[in-house]
């Protein structure tokens, strides 16, 4: 089995397609710092909108790397799903275009196996993504604009947290996401086992989030009770959880809380189901697959 | 000539209480005129309904004869506008002030003069400001100053270490809030399914509550800390 997951490994960091994402993200990264660095002040400003009719703060101050990071996470929320989608999709399409699918299974291993060990290599894949992300976001930003107190700005709630109490939330955040991606890969990795080729699983999977997505950030309350809490976009956010606090009643903030950790839980919870069924049904249909190419 | 006996008598009486009241403010004045600049470290804890924020450690800043800073050293500080009126010496040391007497009230067990300040310029910000002072320590323990445009400031206030100098150990300031929204398509938001607090769009009240620990009285300022 690691011989196989060393083999998976190996296909995937011989694909020039891997290194698009890692140059998507420093890409993405770069010029959202960029931005932020010469004309940061004017975001915190539109950001700031709703509170400095009544309030004074230092907008150099509320600018800081850990904002920074979670500015640039926010804007990836579309977009790396996409990447992702871009390796797992090609796992078994990729070797039936290719022509090597028929000669894998015929090695001494089983279907449930390799689509296993494919799902692990992909995870890995996600795992590496998140970390070159992190030290991007999180560090790079730390490195260049500082760390002061967070603020997170929700809909209706203004949220402080103070500066020693903010990195432990990135990295649940971040360990969050990778289950949150590995969610995507699954799904590419079912729509991969009924394609010939990498290019139709990619589409529908990008289609399938974008769609889902949307759906997920409409506010249309036939949708709210029933659609949105099933669907596993709505809960691929729940990383925004770590950085919404808990307060006393007057209003000071609980150092170490999360406000609503029984709902992450929840949504881990219906993001690993969903990784099950996605996974489950993918290796169901490979084993019933008539490998033709 | 009845009538002119009662005028007599009701001018009278409004002069000599106004003029009561001139001479407490002149007295209260005199107590705060001690006190060229401060710099006062404390906690700031806001109390406001759509925020969460932790107590800050600040430092208050004051120069006479109306400049006031709050600094947050190491973290983001909120701080309300409208919150020079946290120093006294803004309203008090201000000229272009009718005083009316406004009688007495009871704040806790003190028995206070509650005195009206109202601006002689009719463009002013202040539309109206009420002191309650204590007759016998000479000192205000609350102040209400409406404005033109941002409402009604409220200052509690209560003294203990510095009383000799009218500084105040703790001040509750409170504020009119106005309603906090952003769009969720700009927020992204993760819906938690917790259920959210109804607004009815009217202002709210907010609080901020300065607990000072130390002063350092008349050591003098750099203009720069203002700027």
């Amino acid at each position: 089995m690691w011989k196989l997951l060393q083999i998976e490994l190996f296909k995937i960091y011989k694909r020039p397609r891997t290194y698009i994402s890692f140059a998507a993200v420093l890409a993405i990264v770069s010029v959202v710092q960029i931005a932020l660095r010469y004309d940061g002040q004017s975001y915190i400003g539109f950001m700031m909108s709703g509170l400095s009719d009544t309030f004074e703060f230092q907008n150099e101050k509320v600018l800081n790397g850990y904002l920074v990071c979670f500015i640039i996470l926010n804007t990836l929320l579309i977009h790396v799903p996409l990447l992702v989608a871009l390796i797992a999709a090609d796992a078994v399409a990729g070797e039936a275009n290719m022509g090597t699918l028929r000669l894998l299974v015929s090695k001494p291993i089983s279907r449930t196996q390799l689509i296993l060990v494919k799902f692990t290599a992909s995870v890995l894949y996600i795992i590496l993504l998140l970390l070159w992300m992190a030290v991007l976001a999180l560090f790079v930003s730390i490195m260049i604009f500082g760390t002061n107190d967070m603020v997170v700005l929700r809909n209706d709630s203004f949220h402080q947290m103070q500066v020693n109490d903010v990195l432990w939330r990135y990295f649940m955040a971040f360990a969050y996401a990778t289950v949150a991606m590995s969610t995507v890969a699954a799904l590419s990795l079912l729509l991969s086992v009924f394609a010939e080729n990498s290019v139709g699983p990619i589409v529908a999977t990008i289609s399938i989030v974008i769609v889902l997505t949307i759906l997920s950030e409409m506010n249309i309350p036939l949708y709210d009770k029933t659609v949105k809490p099933w669907l596993f976009t709505s809960h691929m956010v729940a990383w925004k959880g770590f950085f919404y606090v808990k307060s006393t009643e007057d209003g000071e903030t609980i150092r170490g809380s999360v406000e609503n950790l029984p709902a992450i839980t929840r949504s881990f919870s219906i993001l690993l189901g969903y990784i099950i069924l996605f996974t489950g049904l993918a290796v169901l249909s490979f084993n019933k697959k008539d490998i033709l190419s | 000539m009845k009538i002119r006996l009662t005028l007599f008598l009701l001018i009278f009486t409004s002069f000599v209480k106004g003029q009561e009241a001139n001479d407490l403010l002149k007295k209260v004045r005199g107590k705060l005129e001690k006190v060229n600049d401060y710099v006062a470290s404390g906690k700031m804890r806001t109390n406001v309904i759509f925020m969460k924020v932790p107590v800050a450690s600040i430092k208050v800043y004051f120069k006479k004869p109306n400049r006031l800073k709050i600094k947050n050293e190491s973290g983001i500080s909120l701080v309300p506008k409208g919150s020079i009126s946290i120093s006294l010496n803004n309203v008090l040391t201000a000229d272009g002030y009718t005083a009316i007497d406004a009688g007495t009230a009871a704040i806790g067990k003190t028995e206070v003069r509650v005195i009206k300040l109202l601006p002689v310029d009719d463009n002013n910000e202040v539309v109206l400001s009420t002191l309650f002072i204590d007759p016998v320590r000479l000192l205000v323990l609350k102040s209400k100053t409406t404005t033109r445009d941002n409402g009604t400031y409220e200052l509690e206030m209560s003294y203990n270490k510095y009383a000799d100098y009218a500084l105040p150990d703790k001040v509750i300031f409170s504020f009119n809030t106005k309603e906090y929204k952003l769009p969720k398509g700009v927020t992204f938001d993760y819906d938690d399914g917790s259920e959210k607090k109804e607004t009815n769009g009217k202002p709210k009240k907010g609080k901020v509550e300065l607990s000072y620990s130390s002063y350092i009285i008349n050591k003098g300022i750099d203009e720069s800390i203002f700027k």
